[in-house]
């Protein structure tokens, strides 16, 4: 596109006042640039102001003004490239007058003063000038083939409301289970817990009206007794490759090579070719990630609904449960098989069982929590279990729960008050201390219960409250052909379920296009995860939508860019394959990188990683960002006695950005001799914009970015956990240039810690004041 | 744009509450590609949740993802807000409804551009809704620091007065319009999303433990807007009577909640919520004592356990099973005496303490003000939700008590299902 430029100024709120309009002017004049200038450029003739200009052909266009967080809709100007200076928030309210004065006139006449706010204004003009000159429209990234089908992995209650859902939606699905029948552990229940009032009585089996409804639907394909091998490519063109359970294939998915054989004896890394080759070795039999199935099937997006398996109770210490030793001591998915093959009786000797314990805490009076991977599901069940005891021996069925704490959240809450009027089932806090044989039955002993200090229960089966454990727990499931590995990344955070860390976004997954639902990242009953289906199937429709228009999906939804490279200078140096939080790109055996950018999220964690500097946005890049440094005038004794200081800030765009403008809305004020400029992520901090500013004579540097650590806050994983590494590698460089490393620093800020934003900066300030200027200065 | 041509929209869809819950439906469908209308009754979006000063359990600010959302609705054309807006009536089926909404006026036009100059001049005070009612604001305000939309609000109460036409004279953009009437407009959707939330449980209405009787005794959302930096204390934790820094404090749990007399459910979020809590006042007053009464703890699934864990290693937050049977006074120095007994024990408990949280519950806002519609509802004022009927669903806390990840699962959900009408047509 042929660029036409023009530059805006807006002089209301403040602005007109606080600067010296006319000088900004200046700027884009000395450039030949048209500039106008409106008291009021938001309002109809403002923006009537720019429409002319650009019917008459302007199309990039700089506008100095509020916030680009303001007014967005109203400074939106379709096919122009628009770039928003600050001048509001970002100069003008948090720098106010009556605390950086303006020059007096004498001081004018003096060359040796300098107005800072006036300059800082000026610098963000630059800025915005460059950047547009830097910058093109993105187009859309479309596809070559791409397919609208979702695939679900796993046939149980989960999966089968979400494939229910996307057909009802018009959408084509294909369900994998690997057992021979649909189902899942839903198919083995007697009964369920009640959903809708009066709570008073357990319902029916569902699932087979969900396995009915499935079948009725001819945009179903149900695959029993099938696994996924491998699922290859991205979102939009996913080519699966599908297997019987058990079975070794070469289309079995590779994987990475472990930690611990990526180095030689002495710990130092291999070369490529060797880990290549070992590679090779380690994968023996299995086609390498790159090679596609040519008899794969395509499918568009991913619905991971693979469920849990039973608790097993084989770690952890249960001993004083009589657990593995006593015959009558089960799980909680023991007595549900018991309960659905028939009256409830004891395994050791097929007796009637009509004393049964439901322990729901294992660890004595020393721990309260319950069983692992209990949620609040295995309270329910244990409510819904002790009605069997009920309903199997109405005379003289007793059912006991010890709980620490009775978890019925919600509604469910009216199913255990309903519970609580019959009069054969005993509830208690308590501890269970002890299970031991006693005569015919077994004794259950336990402590600091609501119905006494001590108590002893007969019982003739006890029952423990196991967990659900997901299957991501035990295997990658998803089996991903991509370059990070077969799985989930980083779930460990969450004890092995595939959840979200983030509360606004619970379908967030590291992998795009791959949707959890149901117990794979939860503990959930069965309302719960035909709920949570729905989602996952509103996530993987959306997917496919936003891929198919050719844009990004969530936090960047709607981002027509996309990373380019500049192959020809690529070292294969495969930084942007490790660091990519999201796995979008595979390398090949050399070691260059194949982007797949439908599973990209642009947030340039891979821009920020390279270190040739050959990735980048259409609207965002190494130079984009780069000259925006570098417009910056850097003052010298030169122009000053004394010349003031003058220091990059590098702003996470999401938070860090917001909090600063709001600091600027609420009047505090911090150093006018700092510049900011608003990045997508910290993870695409390149480090040579460091050294740019460095070497152009700036006097310090600092990051501005979200909470890492396990409870990240960053909307793209790891942005500023990636950049704080970056930052203590730069030690190095920075000694090459004889710098000191003090001249750059990172700062945490959350978005609502505006008001210590002033203090976080004038305290930066201040230190690079002790530390002196920049020796580079005025070269 | 290269967005808007591929879209399938077959219609377009309403959604009733601009609360955490109706955001999420109405982004999740527009980003399908649908066509949203989202109506909120409140001047700004967020409800509950931009009240709120951290969500548990990371401990984060919820205006994180409210700017996200709000970024993905400034990007997103699809997506049309009305503010101060409420349904009046509905008629008309699934796929084809019509809904009649009455557009209160805001006496502030597009012309704003947040500069605050109206509310500098605006002598008037009016009782800051946003806060509880906790502090006055100028009767021409922006209802919080990051509201969106980023446009003040002029209240009824100063229209007709003197301070209106000072506040209109004080713009510079002739953005107060004081004549601005209400209106009502009506809108051809596909499918209704009622969002319409929750409000915490009146605890006024909780006899025996004393709120609104002793100054010392506030609710949990109370000490929410304390713990806000942007709150009436600005971030202050401090007991009412005399705005000191509580050397102790009591927390009732299940106020109202679990109990047939009020609301015989479990509100789901008040025990994540008081522990949540005990960190503000722990992290404000190293050496002040939080005393939890509770019946359970509940704090569902791994990662609420493991907050709950690590609350439990403070020896500073001391949890009692019990229930809070009464509350006292003492008028000298205004603390309270909470009554309960330890369950386990046996034993009565008399504590006192400086102050006193009441974790009171979520009640549906459609509990108070049914909406016009044909909706099913339980007899807690919470809809039911007719998958096999269409047309018209609930989303979030009107549906169902819940956390902020339940809610906006649900209301991703909710989404589809609203889409699935949509496709019928």
């Amino acid at each position: 596109m042929s660029k036409k430029y023009g530059v805006y100024i807006c002089e209301g709120c403040g602005i007109g006042e606080a600067l010296d309009v006319k000088a900004l002017c200046g700027i884009p004049e000395e450039e030949g640039v048209p500039v106008k200038t409106h008291p009021f450029l938001c309002g109809k003739d403002g923006i009537g102001l720019i429409q002319k200009d650009i019917a008459a052909g302007t199309n990039s266009l700089v506008i100095a003004a509020c916030s680009r967080r303001v007014n967005s809709d109203i400074f939106r100007f379709d096919g122009c490239i628009v770039d928003r200076v600050n001048l509001r928030e970002g100069v003008a309210w948090s720098h106010p007058r009556s605390e950086f004065p303006p020059l007096t006139e004498e001081q004018k006449a003096d060359e040796d003063y300098f107005d800072r706010v006036q300059m800082m204004a000026e610098d963000y003009i630059r800025m915005g000038m460059i950047r547009v000159e830097k910058v093109n429209l993105p187009e859309p990234y479309k596809l070559e083939t791409f397919s609208r089908n979702i695939l679900v992995l796993g046939g149980g209650i989960a999966g089968m409301s979400a494939a229910v859902d996307a057909a009802k939606a018009g959408y084509a699905v294909t369900i994998v289970e690997k057992s021979d029948s649909l189902g899942g552990f839903a198919a083995g229940v007697r009964k369920q817990i009640p959903v809708s009032a009066p709570y008073d009585a357990l319902i029916s089996p569902i699932v087979a009206d969900k396995i009915r409804e499935v079948q009725s639907f001819s945009s179903i394909t149900v695959k029993t007794g099938t696994v996924v091998a491998r699922i290859a490519g991205q979102p939009g063109d996913f080519t699966v490759t599908f297997k019987k359970p058990g079975e070794k294939i070469p289309f079995d998915v590779p994987f990475p090579l472990p930690p611990e054989m990526k180095v030689d004896e002495n710990g130092k890394e291999l070369d490529v070719e060797k880990q290549a080759e070992l590679y090779k070795t380690y994968n023996e039999g299995r086609n390498d990630i790159l090679t596609l199935d040519p008899d794969g099937e395509k499918f568009g997006a991913v619905i991971l609904a693979a469920g849990w398996r039973p608790d097993d109770l084989k770690e952890g210490d249960y001993a004083h449960l009589g657990f593995g030793t006593l015959p009558d001591v089960i799980t909680n998915h023991q007595f549900e098989e018991i309960a659905k093959s028939g009256k409830i009786t004891r395994p050791s000797d097929g007796k009637p069982a009509k004393s049964v314990v439901f322990v729901q805490s294992p660890g004595k009076d020393q721990s309260d929590s319950d069983f692992p991977y209990a949620g609040s599901v295995t309270s329910m069940v244990a409510l819904k279990q002790a009605k069997y005891v009920r309903e199997d021996y109405e005379e003289d069925g007793k059912a006991y729960i010890f709980y620490q704490h009775m978890r019925t959240p919600g509604f469910s809450e009216l199913f255990y008050k309903g519970l609580q009027q019959d009069p054969g089932i005993f509830m208690t806090k308590g501890a269970v201390m002890e299970v031991s044989k006693s005569g015919d039955a077994m004794m259950v002993e336990a402590e600091n219960t609501l119905l006494g200090e001590k108590l002893k229960v007969k019982a003739d089966l006890v029952v423990l409250a196991a967990g659900m454990v997901p299957a991501t727990k035990d295997d990658p499931v998803i089996n991903l052909a991509y370059r990070q590995g077969p799985g989930f990344r980083d779930i460990g955070l969450f004890n092995g379920y595939v959840d979200s860390n983030f509360i606004c976004f619970p379908y967030e997954t590291q992998r795009t296009g791959i949707y959890a639902a149901g117990a794979i990242r939860r503990s959930m009953t069965m309302e719960e995860c035909i709920e949570d289906a729905a989602g996952a199937a509103l996530k993987a429709i959306q997917c496919l939508e936003s891929v198919n228009r050719g844009v990004a999906v969530h936090p960047r939804s709607g981002d027509m860019t996309f990373p380019d490279f500049f192959f020809q200078r690529c070292t294969q140096c495969k930084r942007c394959t490790e660091e990519c939080p999201f796995g979008a790109l595979d390398d090949d055996e050399k070691g260059t990188p194949k982007p797949n950018p439908t599973r990209c999220r642009r947030c340039g964690t891979c821009m920020g990683a390279c270190p040739e500097r050959i990735i980048g946005f259409a609207d965002y890049n190494i130079d984009s960002i780069g000259s925006m440094v570098k417009s910056i005038k850097v003052p010298s004794t030169d122009d000053y006695t004394e010349p003031p200081l003058r220091i990059l800030g590098l702003v996470c765009e999401n938070d860090a950005y917001p909090a600063l403008d709001m600091a600027g809305l609420n009047g505090l004020s911090y150093s006018a001799d700092v510049r900011f400029i608003p990045i997508r992520c910290l993870g695409s901090m390149n480090v040579i914009w460091i050294k740019d500013a460095l070497s152009q004579g700036m006097d310090g540097v600092f990051l501005l970015g979200c909470k890492h650590g396990d409870d990240y806050q960053c909307h793209f994983v790891k942005g500023s956990e990636l950049a704080s590494i970056r930052m203590k590698k730069i030690g190095e460089a920075l000694a090459s240039l004889a710098l000191e490393n003090e001249r750059v620093a990172q700062f945490e800020v959350a978005i609502d810690e505006y008001d210590k934003l002033p203090k976080m900066i004038n305290d930066f300030v201040e230190s690079i004041e002790a530390l002196g200027p920049n020796p580079f200065k005025g070269f | 744009m290269t967005n808007d041509k591929a879209a399938p929209a077959s219609g377009s869809m309403m959604v009733v509450g601009g609360g955490i819950a109706g955001l999420t439906t109405a982004l999740e469908a527009a980003e399908v590609g649908y066509e949203v209308l989202l109506v909120e009754k409140n001047p700004y979006l967020g409800g509950r949740v931009a009240q709120l000063n951290q969500y548990f359990p990371k401990l984060c600010p919820p205006t994180c993802g409210l700017e996200i959302n709000f970024r993905r609705i400034k990007d997103n054309p699809r997506i049309k807000v009305l503010t101060l807006a409420e349904v009046e009536a509905v008629s008309g089926g699934p796929g084809n409804y019509t809904a009649t909404v009455k557009i209160l006026p805001r006496y502030v036009n597009e012309n704003c551009t947040c500069c605050g100059d109206c509310a500098k001049v605006c002598e008037t005070e009016v009782s800051d809704t946003y806060n509880l009612g906790m502090c006055r604001t100028k009767g021409a305000y922006l209802p919080f620091d990051m509201a969106f939309p980023a446009r003040y609000v002029i209240s009824p109460q100063i229209i007709g007065t003197d301070d209106a036409e000072k506040v209109k004279t004080a713009c510079k953009y002739d953005a107060v319009d004081v004549d601005m009437q209400p209106k009502t407009v009506d809108f051809s959707v596909g499918a209704i999303v009622w969002a319409t939330g929750w409000e915490p449980y009146d605890a006024h209405r909780i006899d025996n433990l004393g709120f609104g009787q002793y100054d010392n005794i506030i609710t949990n959302m109370m000490l929410e807007r304390q713990a806000a930096k942007n709150g009436p204390t600005q971030g202050q934790i401090v007991r009412p009577s005399d705005k000191k820094a509580p050397e102790s404090v009591a927390f009732v749990q299940c106020a109202g909640s679990r109990d047939e007399n009020h609301l015989p459910y479990c509100s789901y979020i008040c025990c994540m919520a008081s522990l949540k809590h005990a960190t503000y006042i722990r992290a404000q007053y190293p050496d002040t004592k939080v005393y939890i009464f509770y019946i359970d703890i509940r704090s569902p699934g791994d990662r609420y356990e493991k907050f709950y864990n690590t609350i439990k290693q403070d020896p500073g937050v001391i949890l009692i099973k019990g229930k809070v049977a009464e509350v006292s006074e003492d008028p000298a120095t205004r603390n309270i005496t909470v009554v309960a007994e330890n369950a386990v024990t046996g034993e009565k408990i008399h504590q006192t303490v400086d102050m006193v949280v009441l974790a009171t519950g979520m009640q549906p806002t459609a509990a108070g003000a049914k909406p016009p519609a044909d909706l099913a509802m339980n007899d807690d004022g919470f809809f039911i939700n007719d998958y096999a009927k269409g047309g018209m669903f609930a989303a979030g806390c009107a549906n169902k008590p819940a956390d902020v990840i339940s809610s906006n699962q649900n209301a991703t959900g909710i989404a589809l299902k609203a889409i699935q009408t949509l496709v019928k047509r």
